[in-house]
């Protein structure tokens, strides 16, 4: 009945985990009981849960995202301890079952269920305004990507309470991963976690391409359309070419562990260099696809805050193609160490290389962008330029791993570790920190409080500095990656080092914790009334701040690059259209959240071989979709009396918003005055 | 234990000494000799501690003027500076550019070129000549669920957790695993390679000094993994014959059912010798997994 789930899943003799979950507990209880006191479910569940508006979809992704950050930091913390401790003659406090699941957790995590849902996130807050849309091309399936998402972060949940999470490492690497040697769920809430996540995902994917292909606004051509909708766009092609890839692997994973297939056992047949070929093939794009967005978010940010156009747009955009199609070719270099001759190693050494020359390029323009530039150091511009001067560091050490010579010896060594923190970390997780505090005004209508922003992104930058930098070292002294315990006493001050900065990162954390609620708390002295709260350069800053339902009444026209520069520059930027007209826009629809709650019961039957829950579910998600599929009726209309109700509303606040600008704060001052904008409506 | 006379050896690069120095010192608390990747026992280690180093020096060359110009520009062109020029719509410069993409591709030709030459010269299915042209050792090694096995054919023993190497004498290594996935590495020797269940791997190395040197699987393979090591040890002509001596003394049989109950899962820390070897035992445990007919054409390429 219940497959192989018993009371003694549950991992009770574990101290570490149980308070984890009873954490977890209390908090999902908190949040239950919090929704019911204020009365808030039928709030929740029409403006946000059934919701398919692409800002609160992705509103929603980057408050998984964050969730996940804090769990995922929370396992690094804990295996930095144990390293700290569990020296010579040490033991450390956790099992060494319990630190692979930490890492096998936290790689898992940190790549799928934050860096990923913090860029879809970000693309969903910025590109349909970016490139004048009102939505995306299918607003339900974005819907479905999200809570598919969802489905695979509650599955990793889950598996804390019941039974355990993967020890095979995020990499799951074959034969390791097999029935085998790993025969308990972990690898199962593995595989499922990232199959039903992927999916949605790809969906994204699908979604996104279609979105900026076909829903630009009139005169928006491609070579005019803002740099980060350019790397969204590539990032997509990444997304629906590579991900297909992992999904194939993990089923075919799944069929050896379910059915005893031999595709990657070694014996039979089978063969485990064929899974790790097939992993890489999707993980090295992914590494692109979870990079590419930090660069069109830096790209935009250094323009704005150096009032200035960014340099060399068509060079930016030839980069980030060059990039993509290059990360198809380089996937070897993850196992330079597996025995292919010379040849073969050279040559995807070199194509390695080869992209060190745009990633460069890019890094050269946006330093050009700020040669002449009048550079203010707001939040987002601080993390650029803490991204520009650590990633250095990071494409330095990868240009060296990429020689097969150096490979040799630094393959699976903490040196390896140190470097793909070092691009990560400063890349994707600092350029989603500047998106977040970029776009955050234009998703909820006030900014983030300056002074703990600043204070995040010095414990964030010394933080990893002094995490990482010992792991280089570590790495030069023959330390392997993923060790729950070791004998070399010299290792243990740089570890005691490294321990040290995951204290200094906690603070940046609890800054921008402290950061979050003393802006909530102060949002009417940090209201952005304009919608332009920077002086930015694209259409997201031509909408209100947050963004009526249908973001603009009227459908800009785009006549260059930078186009809400431009309306600036000729006065039409707050111009009143002459009249407003019927807007059509997509209902909510609960079909997505009924998906999502359905796959993520398909993936808990499969992991604990409750068959005929794992059919049950995939019914409700078939009847989900012909149910979806046969509703006519998707779309209401906002009549044209209600748009220009709402544009009033607007107009009034950016008239306020003229009186106020010497009062509100000198950080916006005159912004709407300086570019010579006639400042009252009509 | 590593004797006090042994120094760090970088003829080669005596001029750019004094930088590895600055950036190593500092950070390793000033030990340079627990510097495992840089502090080498043999040549091909010393070789792949060269190309660390040509490729660091280089890659200065772009860290330190993007860390410079960075800084600099902040600094000279913050937004409260009204002296500095400001050019609004200053976007495009063909000849800057025709630079900002000639640095890279210039300083990545270079680097390609030496990626070349190395990656064909460290190739580590390649015999090594060293002084003499001595012939190599053949060592059979096997990865086991925690614990090496190290079989030495020309000799008919074997041990576990131990590899003896006569000093500068050519070590040449066919891998293979009787468990999961390993990767077998001694930090001052130098390659790292796979061990794979159904394929033979090839490793090539040489000790040019006498020492014991840390050797362990560095890929994770569960419970034990972090207790797994063995010690690679190389040793003169005349030890190493009475290292043999010794094993084949052990008395201890390694045969068919000898073997099986050695690749039950457990970790060993004491290093146990074996004489006489069952023969081709490294053939038969990769044929194991192919039903004894021929590999298919996918494994052929760790089986060169």
């Amino acid at each position: 009945m219940l497959g192989r789930l018993s009371l003694q899943a549950i991992p009770y003799d574990n101290v570490i985990i149980m308070s984890a979950v009873a954490l977890m507990a209390i908090t999902g209880a908190v949040v239950v009981g919090a929704t019911t006191y204020y009365g808030q479910w039928g709030y929740l569940y029409r403006e946000w849960l059934t919701s398919v508006d692409h800002t609160k979809i992705g509103i929603m992704y980057i408050i998984l995202a964050f969730v996940f950050l804090l769990r995922g930091f929370v396992d690094a913390a804990m295996m930095r301890a144990q390293q700290a401790t569990a020296g010579p003659g040490q033991s450390g406090y956790l099992s060494s079952e319990h630190f692979a699941e930490l890492f096998t957790g936290h790689g898992t995590m940190m790549i799928l269920f934050v860096a990923m849902p913090l860029i879809i996130g970000m693309i969903n807050l910025a590109v349909p305004p970016q490139i004048g849309a009102r939505d995306v091309a299918f607003p339900f399936l974005n819907s479905v990507s999200l809570w598919l998402t969802y489905a695979g972060g509650m599955l990793i949940m889950v598996s804390m309470a019941l039974g355990q999470f993967g020890t095979a490492g995020w990499t799951g690497y074959t034969p390791f991963s097999e029935q085998a040697f790993t025969p308990s769920t972990g690898v199962d809430y593995w595989i499922w976690a990232i199959q039903i996540s992927g999916i949605g995902t790809t969906l994204t994917g699908v979604n996104f391409l279609v979105t900026i292909l076909r829903e630009r606004a009139p005169g928006m051509t491609l070579m005019r359309m803002p740099i980060f909708t350019w790397s969204a766009l590539i990032t997509m092609v990444l997304v629906v070419l590579a991900f297909p890839a992992l999904t194939v692997a993990l089923g075919m994973l799944s069929l050896d562990r379910f059915f005893d297939f031999h595709f990657f056992t070694g014996d039979m047949g089978g063969n485990q260099m064929m899974y790790i070929n097939m992993f890489w093939i999707w993980g090295h794009p992914e590494v692109y696809i979870v990079i590419l967005p930090a660069f069109g978010v830096f790209s935009e940010v250094t323009a704005t805050f150096c009032n200035k156009r960014l340099f060399g747009y068509k060079t930016m955009v030839y980069a980030l193609a060059v990039i993509a199609f290059m990360s198809f070719g380089v996937w070897v270099h993850h196992f330079f160490t597996m025995g292919q001759d010379a040849l073969r190693n050279s040559i995807f050494a070199i194509a390695t290389m080869i992209i060190g020359i745009p990633t460069g390029v890019k890094i050269y323009n946006w330093m050009a962008t700020m040669f002449r530039a009048r550079i203010e150091f707001k939040q987002p511009m601080l993390w650029t330029l803490g991204f520009i001067l650590l990633f250095t560091i990071g494409g330095m050490t990868g240009v060296m791993l990429a020689i097969p010579g150096i490979d040799y010896k630094a393959h699976n060594s903490e040196f390896l570790v140190a470097h793909f923190h070092n691009v990560l970390i400063p890349g994707t997780i600092f350029g989603m920190f500047a998106g977040y505090t970029y776009w955050f005004p234009k998703a909820f209508g006030f900014r983030l409080d300056e002074k703990w922003g600043r204070h995040a992104f010095w414990g964030w930058s010394i933080g990893f500095t002094v995490a990482f930098m010992p792991l280089y070292v570590l790495g030069a002294m023959g330390m392997p990656r993923r060790m729950a315990s070791y004998s070399n006493p010299e290792w243990t001050p740089l570890l005691w080092v490294a321990a040290l900065g995951a204290v200094i990162v906690m603070y940046g954390i609890v800054c921008q914790i402290i950061q979050l609620i003393s802006s909530i708390r102060n949002r009417h002295r940090l209201a952005d009334l304009t919608g332009d709260p920077w002086g930015g350069r694209t259409l997201e800053w031509a909408m209100s701040s947050p963004p009526a339902e249908y973001n603009f009444p009227v459908i800009p026209r785009v006549h260059g690059i930078d186009a809400f520069m431009d309306m600036k520059e000729n006065g039409t930027a707050y111009q009143r259209p002459a009249e407003y007209g019927d807007i059509h826009m997509p209902q909510n629809t609960a079909a997505g959240l009924i998906l999502g709650i359905a796959a993520f019961v398909f993936g808990f039957g499969l992991i604990w071989y409750i068959w005929w829950l794992a059919i049950l579910a995939g019914l409700v998600m078939m009847g989900a979709v012909i149910w979806r599929s046969c509703t006519d009726d998707v779309e209401f209309t906002i009549p044209a009396d209600e748009v220009k109700h709402i544009e009033d509303e607007r107009f009034r606040k950016i008239a306020l918003a003229s009186q106020q600008t010497d009062v509100i704060d000198s950080e916006s001052r005159g912004r709407v005055n300086i570019d010579g904008e006639p400042l009252s409506p009509g | 234990m590593l004797q006090a006379s042994e120094v760090m050896r970088l003829d080669k690069f005596r001029p750019v000494r004094p930088l590895v120095g600055l950036f190593v010192l500092p950070l390793a608390g000033c030990n340079l000799k627990s510097l495992n990747a840089l502090y080498t026992a043999g040549s091909v280690s010393a070789q792949q501690r060269d190309l660390i180093i040509i490729t660091a020096v280089l890659m200065l060359f772009v860290f330190i003027p993007v860390v410079f110009f960075t800084l600099f520009f902040a600094w000279r062109y913050r937004a409260s500076n009204e002296k500095a020029k400001y050019s609004p719509n200053w976007s495009h410069s063909r000849l800057l550019e025709v630079f900002l993409w000639g640095g890279p591709i210039v300083i990545i030709a270079i680097l390609g070129v030496l990626t070349w030459n190395s990656t064909h010269a460290l190739d580590p299915y390649k015999g090594l000549v060293t002084e003499g042209d001595k012939d190599p050792v053949r060592v059979d090694a096997i990865a086991l669920s925690w614990k090496w096995l190290f079989i030495y054919p020309e000799y008919n023993v074997a041990a576990v957790n131990e590899m003896a190497m006569p000093v500068d004498t050519p070590i040449s290594m066919r891998i293979t695993s009787d468990t999961a996935m390993n990767a077998i590495m001694i930090p001052r020797l130098g390659s790292q390679i796979f061990a794979m269940s159904g394929m033979r791997t090839k490793l090539n190395l040489v000790a040019n000094q006498k020492g014991r040197f840390f050797g362990k699987n560095y890929q994770y393979t569960g419970e034990h993994f972090a207790a797994e090591k063995f010690q690679a040890v190389a040793m003169g002509q005349q030890r190493f014959k009475e290292w043999i001596q010794n094993a084949k003394a052990s008395g201890q049989n390694l045969d068919k059912a000898r073997f099986a109950s050695l690749t039950k899962p457990s970790h060993i820390e004491d290093v146990i010798y074996f004489a006489p070897v069952k023969s081709q035992l490294l053939d038969h445990v990769v044929q194991q997994y192919n039903n004894g007919t021929p590999r298919n054409r996918l494994t052929k390429t760790a089986e060169r």
